[in-house]
């Protein structure tokens, strides 16, 4: 039992520390924020340079071979600087997907040119209600929704219901014809996209040991891939989220010691210590779980897996609510401007409580799962 | 990072495990088991069963007879124990007065005192809070005043503790006493070793909202207590009070207490039919979620206490957290009952699990106000650990 990080472990983390405190200020942020496309190759092609997009990445395909401890202390960091460029989505997500679907030619064709920096790989998973995409002779038909970074993605995985009734993975090209993507900012200053699809062509991934022809299981393994890929995602959406309420309570301690009224900072009223003391409450159960997350997301135990994700995830929401809100509370007027980092914290750690299944879906899922133990 | 136990540890874990499951006296699992408090010979009858193997002191180094153990190993007992159905240990002797006499009594007191504590020969209670001087300790008004005699120097004591838990087994109590009440709060205060036997010492009964005898007032009118019954110097008793608050928040998040009433009131929500209501469940499942993240914090704390001996201001978090659990868990299973959880002390009527829920939720009440309140907890919190 030991909760210390290693030494190589430290300067990771110390490095992507430093390139955020000295490449990713609050004004270069917004500049890129309001830039039209909403995000930076330039600053994607310096976390390459980092060697941080290879992270997830196995040696043999260029890649580090570091795992979601290594993510999660990447991702606190990127959480802090509130990083704009779509890391969860296209170095963690997309890498998890591709080892878990594609056959060994695709996974040599596509994994160095995500750790490089060259391509951005993006999954479109969740379908607009009513309009779910599928499959009919190698295209695909339907609308994704809120597909994070789908505009800036060199390639999309979609997820689609097959002919034969299954779930598969098949590749789709932006710009190609029958591909649109709807392409707008997001609460947390992130982007986002639209995927609508009118008999694109599409390659499916995957012909590869995971999808034997003529298995009716063949569409699960692939659910069941996805969803794993989406679970290694979860275990760093929650790190980075610890390292967001990090960086908000630290500041909201801060501005309680310099802040003056009645003659005395407002950090000495016990109502306010109080707050403070159950948004550290909150922290340090959140930060447990966001550990425990990174230690189970990649266990081949699927309902010992997503038990534990979904209690990480019901804290981790509750949390970041919690932290969020009461964070603007006691800053007052000023955590209600644009012009300070603690709004945006604020509108990112409401978006993470949102993605990958809220506070109350994750809570029913424990339930479910109990009682099917 | 390695959230696992080692192989030694889980080890340790199935032996503590295998004794509990041999050792235990079946009637004392059973009342344990369905929250019926115990009396003091099953106290006395476990402490010395634990002792023949060694196990007396958990927390004890080798040197004063205790087992050595790491804070983990202590964890995983404690764990085990609980989730075994053994009493709680009576952390007055073993885990108050002890530290404090390893760390600031003399040889001599240390060889007097420990010894029986160990073998629950004497039991220990403690005279800290006052009808003045709860939440502020440094406010205790009981005096005692230094006489110098030829038949001995000794002080004379008088005033009154409160909350005294199970003082009325107690053979000994440890007290905060003012000796200079010249002096500034915290400084004028000295900590003594009273025999319970001495004239002038009276327990009275304090009966708590559950109908239970648990807590005492303990009057102390002219007690004639000897100078050697003093620990380390006069006038410096806030300083090893400070010492054994500190230490009395060791496991207090109460993981593994917590661990098995949660699976109690599972099989009584199960029984009552109330996990079939999405509500209900949904509000179990908050509770077990709470404990799994809380067990990872305190398991983060003993990690971090290894390499600084005494638990810091984040015990404070396990603290609150813990009694928050412990006491939603007792209020969902009086829930989970209806109205079989209204019936007051009737052994009769209902199935017989429900008998004493509606009397353990009240009883836990308790948990958020000892060892400092909550708010107290919170003060530290903000305080120590934020620098508000």
């Amino acid at each position: 039992m030991n909760f210390d990080f290693n030494e190589e472990q430290r300067a990771l983390a110390d490095t992507v520390q430093r390139f955020i405190a000295r490449d990713y200020s609050f004004e270069k942020r917004r500049a890129i924020r309001d830039s039209g496309a909403g995000w930076s190759r330039d600053v994607w092609q310096a976390l390459a340079d980092l060697g941080v997009l290879a992270l997830n990445i196995d040696e043999e395909h260029g890649g580090l071979g570091y795992g979601p401890q290594e993510t999660g202390l990447v991702m606190a960091a990127f959480g802090a600087g509130l990083l704009l460029e779509p890391y969860l989505a296209g170095a963690v997500i997309a890498p998890a997907l591709i080892r878990r679907t594609a056959s060994a030619d695709y996974q040599r064709e596509w994994l160095p040119k995500i750790a490089t920096g060259e391509a951005i790989v993006v999954l479109a998973h969740a379908d607009a209600r009513g309009e779910a995409v599928t499959e009919n002779k190698g295209k695909l038909s339907g609308r994704k929704a809120v597909v994070a970074h789908g505009a800036c993605a060199d390639l999309l995985l979609v997820s689609a219901r097959t002919a034969g009734g299954g779930i598969g993975l098949f590749a789709v090209t932006p710009g190609a014809e029958g591909v649109a993507l709807r392409d707008y900012p997001t609460l947390d200053g992130q982007r986002a996209a639209d995927l609508v699809l009118n008999n694109a062509p599409a390659i499916k991934v995957g012909a590869g040991s995971l999808c034997v022809p003529g298995n009716p299981l063949r569409g699960q393994v692939t659910a069941n891939a996805i969803e794993a890929a989406l679970d290694i995602g979860l275990a760093a959406l929650c790190a980075e989220a610890v390292g967001i309420m990090d960086a908000t309570i630290a500041a909201t301690t801060e501005y309680l010691k310099t802040r003056q009224q009645f003659g005395q900072p407002i950090g000495r009223f016990q109502a306010l210590q109080h707050r403070m003391a159950d948004m550290l409450l909150h922290l340090e159960q959140a930060r447990s779980m966001s550990y425990l997350a990174a230690m189970h997301c990649a266990s081949e135990d699927r309902p010992a897996r997503q038990r534990t994700l979904s209690a990480a995830k019901v804290t981790v929401g509750q949390a970041c609510r919690f932290i969020a809100q009461n964070a603007v509370q006691l800053h007052g007027g000023m955590g209600m401007t644009d012009e300070l980092m603690l709004s945006h914290w604020f509108k990112r750690l409401t978006a993470i409580e949102m993605s990958f299944g809220d506070t109350d879906m994750h809570l029913q899922r424990f339930v479910r799962l109990a009682r099917a133990a | 990072m390695d959230l696992n136990f080692s192989p030694e540890e889980n080890a340790f874990r199935e032996e503590v495990r295998n004794f509990v499951a041999e050792k235990l006296p079946a009637p004392i699992r059973h009342k344990v088991m369905n929250g019926v408090h115990l009396n003091r010979d099953e106290h006395v009858q476990w402490q010395r069963i634990l002792h023949q193997r060694g196990w007396g002191g958990p927390g004890w180094p080798k040197e004063f007879g205790g087992p050595g153990w790491t804070p983990t190993e202590q964890y995983i007992f404690e764990e085990e124990c609980a989730a075994g159905g053994a009493p709680r240990l009576i952390s007055f002797g073993l885990k108050m007065i002890a530290p404090v006499l390893m760390a600031f009594g003399s040889p001599a007191q240390q060889q007097r005192y420990l010894p029986t504590i160990l073998s629950a020969e004497e039991w220990w209670c403690q005279g800290y809070s006052e009808p003045g001087a709860g939440s502020d300790l440094a406010s205790v008004k009981t005096s005692a005043v230094r006489i110098n005699s030829t038949e001995g120097d000794h002080y004379i004591v008088n005033g009154q503790k409160t909350w005294t838990t199970l003082g009325q087994y107690a053979d000994w109590i440890f007290c905060l006493v003012r000796t200079d009440p010249e002096a500034k709060k915290q400084s004028g205060i000295s900590f003594l070793l009273i025999d319970m036997k001495t004239p002038g010492v009276t327990v009275r009964p304090i009966i708590t909202l559950d109908g239970a005898h648990e807590v005492n007032e303990v009057w102390l009118e002219e007690v004639r207590v000897p100078v050697e019954n003093l620990i380390g110097e006069e006038n410096k008793g806030w300083t090893y009070a400070k010492f054994l608050l500190g230490h009395e928040r060791t496991n207090i998040a109460g993981i593994g207490i917590a661990k098995r009433e949660l699976a109690r009131l599972k099989r009584i929500a199960a029984a009552e039919g109330r996990l079939d209501e999405p509500l209900f469940a949904a509000r179990v499942a908050q509770v077990e979620i709470d404990l799994i993240a809380l067990e990872i914090t305190n398991l983060r704390v003993l990690s971090a206490e290894r390499a600084r001996k005494a638990p810091g201001p984040e015990a404070s978090i396990l603290k609150i957290k813990g009694t928050e659990i412990q006491q939603a868990i007792s209020e969902l299973m009086m829930q989970a009952v209806g109205a079989y959880a209204l019936p007051f002390r009737q052994a009769d009527v209902g199935p017989d699990y429900a008998a004493n829920l509606g009397a353990g939720y009240c009883n836990l009440r308790k948990l958020s106000i000892f060892g400092g309140s909550n708010e107290i907890q919170k003060n530290i919190i903000s305080q120590m650990i934020m620098g508000l």
